[in-house]
C-alpha cells in the first residue's frame, strides 16, 4: 500500500500535464493527424476566401455595394444593447450586442452591420442605439447622415459613444 | 490571465495571448476591414478573423503601390496578428511559418524579440523544448516591456524543460514576486531547486508557497500544490512527522483535498496510529467513488480495520468496497461499448455541448453516453485538449463547406434567374444605345468644331461667326437684293444703292462693335454647354456601367462556380478522411484512459477479495481465539 503512496509522489512532482493514453497511440501520430488537420484547416481557410470574394462580386456588386460598420469610441464605457440602422427609411438591420460582441467592441474592433445594395446618388441614413449609462439609466440616441453613393463601393463606420466620452453620440465616417 | 494560470495549473491548456498588444489599449484604427477581422479575433471566432486578415494581406501584397492602401498602417500588426490567430486556431506550422518570416526579416530588435518570444512559445506548446530553447537564446537587444514578464517566465519554463535549472532558478528568483505570476513562480522556483539538487533550498522555498495570504483562488490552489508536493515529498523522504503539517494545510474543498486526505492516513500509518489515518480516510471514504484517491481508500480504511483488530468491519468493508469496484467495472464497460459504438462523438457534437462549460460532466446524463467522468483527467491533458478542440473545428468546417455547397446552388440559381431576365432584354436596350449613341457622339463633335472656331477666334477676330441669325438673314437678303439690282440696271438708282450701303454698315458696325460682348457670351455659352455635356456623360458611363454591370451579374460564373464546387467537394472528401481519423484517436485515448481505470479497479478488486478472505479468517481466528479464552 505504501507503494501506492509514493508513485502518487512521483507524479506530482511533474510540472506537466503526464501523457496518460496507451503505448498504441504514440506523439508521431498526433504530430501526424495534427499536421493532416493544419492543412485541411488552411485548405478551408484558403477556399472559404476565394468563395466569399465570388459571394461579393456577385450579390453585392461594386457599383451598389454599401456597407455600414458599428464601432464604439476609445474608452467608452457605457453598456450597449441594440443598434437598428435605416436606410431611406427602411429597416435594414438590428443587432442586439452578446457579451463578447461588446468587449470585442470596446477592444477597439469593428462590427460590419450591414451590407446590402443601393443605387448611386444619395440616400438618408438613420442610425439609432439603445444601452445603459455608466451611470445606471438608459441611454439612448439616434442620428441621420447622408450617404451618397458613387461608383464604387461605399463603406461607412458609425461610431457611437457614451455620455461621458466627451465626443459626439453618433458620428460617421466615410472610407 | 490568471484564469491562464488556474487553467495551467491542472494541466489544460494554455492559450496564447491573441492579439496580445492590442487587448490592452485601442490601436488607432487606420483601415477598417483590419477592424473587422480584430471584431472577429476579440471574440475567439478564429476562422472568420484569419479569412477576413488573410484576404487582406494578400489584397495587400498584390498592389503595387501597396503604400497607398491605409492596410498598410496595420502590415505588422496584421502579420503578428494573423500568425497569433493561427496559433490560437491550432495552425501551428503556418504560424510558426509567418512568425519565422518576420524574424529573418530587417526589423527593430524589439519586433524579433516579440516574434522569437511567440515563435518559442509555439514550439513550447508542440513539446519541442530544444527548438523554444535555440529560439530563446537567438533573442538580444530590446525586449517589448508589454511582454517582458511572460518572456522571462517562458525562458524559465523552457530551461525546466530542458533540464537546465540552475538558469530557470536565477530567472524564477526575480519573477517570484510579479503580481501576475503571484505563487506560480515561486512554485515553479521551489521544483526548479529541488531538480537542481538544491533540495533545502526548494523545500523553503516551497513552504514560503504553502502559506501564501490570498484570496484568489487560482493562488489558493497554488499554495495546496504546493504544500501537496510538500507532504507527499517528506512521506517519500522517510519523514512522515513533517509532512502532516503539510498535508493538513491543504483546504478540504480544494482540488488537492482527496489526495491530501489520503497522504494525511498514509502519514499516521507510517506511524503506526491505524486509529488517527481513519480520521481523514473516513472522510476521504464519503466522497465520489469516481476519484481514485476514493477507490484507494476504499481499501485503506479496511486496511486500517484490520490493523485495529476490527475483522469484521473489515470484512463489511472490502465487501463494500468490491460492490463499489464491480459496479464501476461494469460502468466502465458500458462506456467502452458506447464509444465503440460512435455514441461519445455523437454527444461531443451536440449543439448544447457549445454553450454548456460542464458539457463532458453532463454528457453522463444523456442516454447510452459514456461515464464521462473518468474521463475528466484525461480531459485536462493538453493532447487530448486539442485532439478534442480540433474535432470541434473540424466539425465547424465541415459544416461550412456543406453551407457553401448549399450557397453556390442557390447562387446558380440567382444568375439563372438574373439570365434568362436580362437576355432578352438587352438587345432591346443595346439597339436604342446604339441610336443614341451616334446622335450623342455627333453632338459631341459639333460641340469640339464649336470649341475650336472659338479658339480661332482669340487668335483673329472673325466677327461675322458671331453674327445672329436675323442679322445673318440680313446680310444674304441685301447681297440678294444687290445681285437683284446688279442683274436689273432700272431699278439700281442711287438711293437704292446709298441704302443698301447703309443698311450693310449698320449691320457690319453691329456685329464688329459687340465682337467681344458676342465671344465672352459664346464662351459662356460653351461653359454651359459643357455643363450640360458633363451630365449627359455621366449618364451615358452610368448606363454602360449598368449595362456591363447587368452582362456581368450572369456572365462568366459557370467555370468559377464549377471549379470552385469541384474544390469543395476535394476538401470534404479530405475533412471527412482527417474527421474519421481525429474521431478514431479520441475514441482510443478514451477507451485507453477507461480501460486504463478497469484495470486498475479490477486489480482493487482481487486485492479486495484477498483482503476479505483474509479478513474473515482472522475475524474466525478471533472468534475461535475469544471462545477457547472463555
Amino acid at each position: 500500500m505504501l507503494r501506492i503512496a509514493k508513485v502518487l509522489l512521483s507524479g506530482l512532482l511533474l510540472l506537466s500535464a503526464t501523457s496518460l493514453y496507451a503505448e498504441d497511440i504514440s506523439r508521431e501520430q498526433i504530430k501526424g493527424l495534427d499536421e493532416q488537420v493544419q492543412d485541411i484547416k488552411k485548405d478551408v481557410i484558403d477556399l472559404t476566401a476565394d468563395l466569399s470574394r465570388l459571394e461579393e462580386k456577385l450579390l453585392f456588386p461594386s457599383n451598389t455595394h454599401v456597407s455600414i460598420f458599428v464601432s464604439l469610441a476609445e474608452g467608452d464605457d457605457f453598456r450597449l444593447d441594440a443598434v437598428q440602422i435605416k436606410l431611406d427609411n427602411k429597416v435594414v438591420s438590428h443587432h442586439l450586442y452578446t457579451f463578447r460582441e461588446l468587449e470585442a467592441l470596446q477592444k477597439g474592433g469593428v462590427q460590419r452591420i450591414y451590407t446590402g445594395n443601393v443605387k448611386t446618388g444619395d440616400h438618408d441614413l438613420v442610425v439609432s442605439f439603445l444601452g445603459k449609462a455608466p451611470a445606471g439609466g438608459e441611454y439612448q440616441r439616434s442620428a441621420s447622415y447622408k450617404l451618397n453613393k458613387n461608383v464604387g463601393p461605399k463603406f461607412v463606420e458609425v461610431k457611437l459613444a457614451g455620455p461621458n466620452a466627451g465626443s459626439q453620440d453618433i458620428s460617421f465616417k466615410d472610407w | 490571465m490568471r484564469l491562464r494560470y488556474y487553467a495551467s495549473l491542472f494541466g489544460l491548456l494554455l492559450c496564447s495571448a491573441v492579439l496580445g498588444a492590442d487587448e490592452e489599449k485601442h490601436p488607432e484604427l487606420r483601415d477598417l476591414f483590419f477592424g473587422e477581422a480584430l471584431f472577429h479575433a476579440y471574440q475567439d471566432e478564429y476562422f472568420t478573423a484569419i479569412t477576413r486578415l488573410d484576404t487582406e494581406l494578400g489584397q495587400y501584397y498584390a498592389l503595387d503601390e501597396p503604400q497607398l492602401d491605409p492596410f498598410h498602417f496595420h502590415i505588422k500588426q496584421a502579420e503578428f496578428s494573423v500568425g497569433d490567430l493561427e496559433l490560437s486556431y491550432r495552425m501551428h506550422q503556418r504560424a510558426g511559418r509567418a512568425i519565422q518570416a518576420v524574424l529573418e526579416g530587417d526589423v527593430r530588435p524589439s519586433v524579433r524579440n516579440e516574434a522569437a518570444y511567440r515563435l518559442a512559445k509555439i514550439y513550447m506548446q508542440k513539446n519541442e523544448p530544444v527548438n523554444a530553447l535555440h529560439i530563446i537564446e537567438s533573442m538580444t537587444g530590446e525586449i517589448p516591456e508589454r511582454i517582458q514578464v511572460e518572456e522571462a517566465y517562458l525562458r524559465s519554463q523552457v530551461y525546466i524543460a530542458v533540464g537546465k535549472f540552475a538558469e530557470a532558478v536565477v530567472i524564477l528568483r526575480d519573477l517570484q514576486d510579479e503580481d501576475s505570476l503571484e505563487g506560480f513562480a515561486a512554485y515553479n522556483l521551489g521544483i526548479a531547486l529541488i531538480q537542481n539538487g538544491q533540495e533545502k533550498e526548494g523545500i523553503m522555498q516551497l513552504e514560503k508557497v504553502g502559506t501564501l495570504a490570498s484570496n484568489d483562488p487560482a493562488v489558493l490552489a497554488i499554495r495546496d500544490k504546493a504544500n501537496l508536493t510538500l507532504g507527499y515529498r517528506m512521506l517519500e523522504n522517510g519523514a512522515p512527522q513533517f509532512a502532516a503539517n503539510y498535508l493538513e494545510r491543504v483546504r478540504l474543498d480544494g482540488p488537492f483535498s482527496n489526495r491530501a486526505l489520503l497522504g494525511a492516513g498514509w502519514v499516521k500509518v507510517s506511524l503506526g496510529q491505524f486509529d488517527k489515518a481513519l480520521v481523514p480516510w473516513s472522510l476521504l471514504h464519503k466522497r465520489s467513488e469516481i476519484d481514485t484517491s476514493v477507490q484507494e481508500v476504499m481499501l485503506a480504511v479496511p486496511y486500517a480495520y484490520g490493523k485495529l483488530d476490527v475483522y469484521g468491519k473489515a470484512a463489511l468493508m472490502y465487501g463494500h468496497a468490491m460492490d463499489v469496484f464491480g459496479r464501476e467495472v461494469d460502468s466502465l464497460d458500458a462506456s467502452i461499448r458506447s464509444i465503440r459504438e460512435g455514441k461519445f462523438l455523437q454527444a461531443v457534437l451536440r449543439e448544447e455541448s457549445k454553450q454548456d462549460p460542464n458539457w463532458l460532466i453532463n454528457l453522463r446524463d444523456l442516454p447510452e453516453t459514456p461515464e464521462t467522468r473518468y474521463l475528466m483527467e484525461l480531459m485536462a491533458s493538453h493532447d487530448f485538449q486539442e485532439l478534442l478542440k480540433n474535432y470541434f473545428d473540424l466539425a465547424e468546417l465541415r459544416a461550412g463547406l456543406a453551407d457553401w455547397l448549399q450557397s453556390l446552388d442557390v447562387y446558380e440559381e440567382i444568375i439563372d434567374i438574373r439570365r434568362g431576365y436580362y437576355t432578352p432584354l438587352l438587345p432591346v436596350v443595346e439597339k436604342e444605345f446604339k441610336t443614341l449613341d451616334t446622335r450623342i457622339k455627333l453632338r459631341l463633335e459639333q460641340r469640339d468644331r464649336l470649341e475650336q472656331r472659338l479658339k480661332g477666334m482669340l487668335i483673329s477676330r472673325r466677327p461675322e461667326y458671331l453674327a445672329t441669325a436675323d442679322e445673318r438673314a440680313a446680310v444674304d437678303t441685301l447681297a440678294k437684293i444687290r445681285t437683284y439690282l446688279d442683274a436689273h440696271p432700272k431699278f439700281k438708282t442711287a438711293e437704292n444703292m446709298e441704302r443698301i450701303k447703309r443698311l450693310q454698315g449698320v449691320l457690319h458696325w453691329r456685329v464688329n462693335t459687340e465682337y467681344d460682348e458676342r465671344l465672352t457670351e459664346a464662351y459662356e455659352n460653351l461653359r454651359l454647354l459643357d455643363e450640360h455635356i458633363d451630365k449627359l456623360n455621366r449618364i451615358y458611363h452610368s448606363f454602360i456601367r449598368t449595362r456591363q454591370a447587368a452582362t456581368q451579374s450572369y456572365e462568366g460564373y459557370t467555370i468559377p462556380i464549377q471549379m470552385l464546387r469541384t474544390r469543395l467537394q476535394q476538401a470534404q472528401q479530405k475533412l471527412n478522411a482527417v474527421m474519421a481519423r481525429q474521431g478514431r484517436m479520441l475514441e482510443t485515448l478514451s477507451i485507453n484512459e477507461l480501460d486504463r481505470r478497469r484495470k486498475r479497479l479490477e486489480e482493487y478488486q482481487v486485492k479486495a477479495r484477498f483482503a476479505l478472505a483474509e479478513s474473515y479468517d482472522r475475524a474466525t481466528k478471533k472468534q475461535q481465539q475469544e471462545r477457547e479464552t472463555q
